[in-house]
Formats: C-alpha cells, structure tokens, sequence
C-alpha cells in the first residue's frame, strides 16, 4: 500500500500498531510467568506477575489516547480507520488477557497443594493459550487474515481443555474435602485461561475484519462447563 | 412546474386563490427510481477526452456525491447534466444521458426547459443584484410560473423556507441579495435554484467558500431537500461526501473508477485507486 502523502500520520499509525505489540508481547510472557509460579507456587515471582501489569494498563491507556488523537486530527477513511477501532478494541482484549494473568498469580498463594495432574493439565491450557495470543499477533503485524482465521478456530481446544479440568476438579473435590480450596481455586484458573482463549479469538475477530472489511460468523462455543454436573456415587 | 408545486403540501390556502393559474403538476417520479441514467458518455474538449465512457445512475430522492482529485472530470460529468458544457467551446459529449428515460442530449429538447428541471448551485454563491425578493422570483418570472404579485410572494416564501433563510431574511426581502453573509447567500443560491421546482440540483462544490458553521447548515439543508428532489454533488471534502450522500461515484482521470453506496465506499472500498484516493495516499 502506498504511503500517506501526510508521512507524519503513517508514522502515527505506526505507533498504534507498535503498542499492541508491546502489549501483547508482555501478555503473552504475563501468562507464562503467572502459570509457572503457579506450577512452582512461587509466591515472589507471582508478585511481579502482579506488579508487571500495569505496564499493559499504562500501554492501553497511552494506545486510547493516541488513538482519540489520530481520530480528531485525520479522520481516518476506511482501511486507516479500521486500523485504528481495531489497535483499540484489540488493546482492551490484551488488557484483559493482562488481568487474568494477575488473577491468575493472585490465586498461587491461596493454592499451596495444588494436584500435580491437574496443575500439569493447566500448563498445557496456559502453552495453548499463549501460543493462541503470539499466532494472531502475528497476524496482526503481518495483516494476515487467513492465519487470524485459522487461530480462530483453535478456541476450541482450549475449551476442551477447561471443561475436562472442570470435571477433573470436581471429581477430586469430592473424593477428598480437603482439596475444595485448592480445587476451586483451580477451576478459577482454568476459567481464567479459558477466557483468554475467547479474548484471542475476538482479537483474531478484530483482525479479520480489519484486513478485510467483513466480520468473521459466530463460533460455536464448546465451553460446556456451565451446564457441567458430576453425580455423586 | 407549477405554482401548484409549491403548495402541494403545506401551503393549501394560498394554493386554492393560486389554482387557476395552474400549469401543469411537474412528474416528480417516486422514491427509489432511477432519475438520471448515463450510459457510456464521453466528453471531449477539442482533442482531449476528459470523460471516458462513464455510466452512472443517479436515483431519486437520493445524495449522490461525486468525488475525486482536481481534473479526475466530476465537475465536467456534472455539468453535462444540465447540459451546461453546451456553452463551451469544442466541447463534445457523446453517449445518452436520460432524463426519466428521455435523451437530454436529444436536437428536440429545449435546454432552457432543461434547467428548469436540473438546477445548479455553484462554488461561489453568485446572487444576482437585485434584491432578496427579486432574486428567488427572478426563474418563477422567466419561465412563466408565477405572475401575479401575490402569487410571487408566495414563491418566495416557500422557497426561502424551504432554504432554511426565510426567518433570517423576511424583514428584510428587498434589500440586495448581495448584502448578505456568504452562508446566507449560498442558502439564497439554493432557494433560487429550487423556486423554479426543480427535480434535480445539482451543487457543484457548495461549501468549498464558507466557513464550518455555514457548511453544516447546508449539508443540514441538502439532507432536508432530498425529500423533495435528487441531489448530486461534487465535493473535495471527503467528510463531506461521507455525510450527506447515500450513493459516491469515485472518479479518476476521466474515469468512474468505483461507486456504490456511500457508507461501503468509505469503510471498505473494493478499488485500491478509492482507497488511496479517501485514505489520503494519492501519489
């Protein structure tokens, strides 16, 4: 595409595109860092899981900003104003992702005995979600629309995931009283992940639709475990 | 085209002392239908084309904007409307442009006539000198609609009003049209141009002379005229474009590079040439 005949509004844009790299760069090493202190119950690196955050909260509100800005001074005509709803829709879904990472450190003081098994599963959960987030930040960089589809459709393993950790939870819980804390906590953190997931996919929703002017169809959601019950024996 | 015309709606008691001067009811044609329709026209001035080969419809009751860089042929495919290219010299136009199916461009069409259907407002606003009163009557007067003084009267009011002006000017319609602000005068342009009933206006850079308070008050009017006639509108203010049409013609270089419905061309217009001409990439 050729460039603004305005350079300095092509270096605005630049700018908007470059803080939701930051911000999803320090969202996806946030979840990592919030899972592993979970697995290791590092109560110290759970803390700078929860101080780094207001990095990404200062990022979006520094994005909104710059946005509010290019709007009043350009206004932006289709794709470059497609841009710009998408740097801002996109930074308020990293900066969700952003807290349940917090949440998620939060919680590892209050699981001292996490099950191993299940603190494996939500390892695996954590490793799907983030490779989810790094795949459509990269799509967004490169305006890639099929690999923001494609990571779109990936949602649904992490669903899977978190419905089978439900169960697997509850199973315990009722097994042994004593792992209701912990468990519940962990279903949290499970959820927490799940949400991330469905944070991707709207993001992977936002870039479809900023490369290509049309909106993706509703997925089908395979979180089931609203409605999931286990029977007691 | 008809005194009638005026007070078709809102105006019934003085249409009934007014009612044997009836002329005829003007064929405004419904909401939805094709008013203008060119198909293949070229424009040649001299040896330059400066038109080529466009088709184009322009509906009823709708905006249509017309948009472009200068010298894309927006103002000249405008101007072939009414056939205001006639008085250039070498000027040229080939292809059909229909007027509710009819040929504008047919040997049998009296181009005075025409003007009275397709009216213009231009850049400037270009009021005649003479006053307020005497400029909205001065069409009505020509062709022959209007006569008496108390039907010329009514023409003015109406057409003030339907301009958004009459409250600003109706103590004061005989001084000169010239005396007022530029806003006002385009108002003043726009309520000539709709006194003599037209079907279509056509506006030719309208606000590119005033100032933001003024524009909005005619994009506020032109929103309101859509009622009644069809609009096209040649504006370099893609803003502009975005706000008051419902349909966009993109030209370039003579050509009709994209249209469509307004809101399509300036969220996601399929033409690269479109969207680096409204993103504001233009080489």
């Amino acid at each position: 595409m050729p460039s603004h005949t305005v350079s300095a509004y092509d270096k605005e844009l630049e700018s908007l595109q470059s803080i939701i790299a930051r911000m999803g760069g320090l969202a996806e090493s946030q979840i990592a860092a919030a899972v592993d202190a979970l697995y290791k119950r590092d109560q110290e690196a759970a803390q700078v899981v929860i101080k780094t955050d207001k990095q990404i909260d200062e990022l979006e509100v520094n994005l909104e900003h710059e946005a509010i800005t290019i709007l009043a001074k350009r206004q932006p005509m289709a794709g470059d104003l497609r841009e710009i709803i998408s740097a801002l829709k996109m930074s308020s879904d990293i900066e969700r992702i952003g807290d349940y990472a917090k949440n998620i450190a939060k919680r590892t003081e209050a699981i001292s005995s996490g099950n191993i098994r299940i603190l494996r599963s939500i390892n695996n959960m954590a490793l799907l979600v983030q490779k989810m987030l790094k795949d459509v930040l990269d799509a967004y960089i490169d305006g890639d629309a099929e690999k923001a589809k494609d990571v779109w459709a990936r949602d649904d393993a992490v669903d899977e995931l978190n419905n089978s950790i439900f169960r697997e939870v509850l199973t315990y819980m009722m097994e042994d009283p004593r792992e209701i804390s912990a468990g519940t906590h962990l279903i949290f953190v499970a959820k927490n992940l799940e949400r991330m997931g469905d944070h991707v996919t709207n993001m992977a929703e936002i870039i479809h639709f900023q490369v290509l002017g049309e909106t993706l169809d509703d997925r089908p959601k395979k979180d089931v475990s609203s409605y999931t019950v286990v029977e007691a024996d | 085209m008809s005194e009638a015309a005026f007070a078709s709606k809102e105006e019934v008691s003085v249409s009934e002392t007014t009612s044997e001067n009836t002329v005829e009811q003007p064929q405004h044609s419904v909401i939805g239908e094709g008013k203008f329709s060119a198909r293949d026209v070229h424009v040649f001035y001299g040896d330059n084309e400066a038109i080529k080969g466009v088709d184009l419809e322009v509906e009823s009751h709708k905006v249509t904007a017309l948009i472009g860089p200068s010298g894309c042929g927006k103002s000249t495919f405008l101007r072939c409307l009414n056939r205001m290219n006639d008085t250039i010299d070498g000027c040229r136009v080939t292809g059909d442009i229909l007027l509710d199916g009819d040929n504008i461009y047919d040997p049998k069409v009296d181009v005075v006539q025409l003007r009275a259907r397709v009216g213009m407002v231009f850049q400037k606003p270009n009021p005649f000198p003479k006053s307020i009163f005497e400029n909205v009557v001065y069409g009505p007067k020509i062709h022959g609609l209007a006569t008496r003084q108390d039907e010329l009267e009514h023409v003015a009011e109406v057409s003030l009003k339907r301009a958004g002006l009459w409250d600003e000017v109706s103590d004061r319609l005989d001084t000169p049209g010239t005396s007022l602000s530029g806003g006002q005068q385009q108002r003043l342009c726009i309520a000539r141009a709709i006194a003599v009933s037209p079907e279509v206006i056509l506006m030719d850079e309208p606000c590119s002379a005033l100032d933001p308070i003024a524009t909005a008050r005619i994009e506020e009017l032109i929103d309101e005229l859509r009622e009644k006639f069809s609009i096209v509108i040649v504006t370099h203010s893609m803003q502009q474009a975005a706000r008051v049409s419902q349909k966009t013609a993109f030209f370039h270089l003579g050509e009709l590079v994209e249209k469509g419905e307004t809101e399509q061309i300036f969220t996601n217009p399929r033409e690269d040439r479109t969207r680096d001409y409204i993103t504001g990439r233009f080489g």
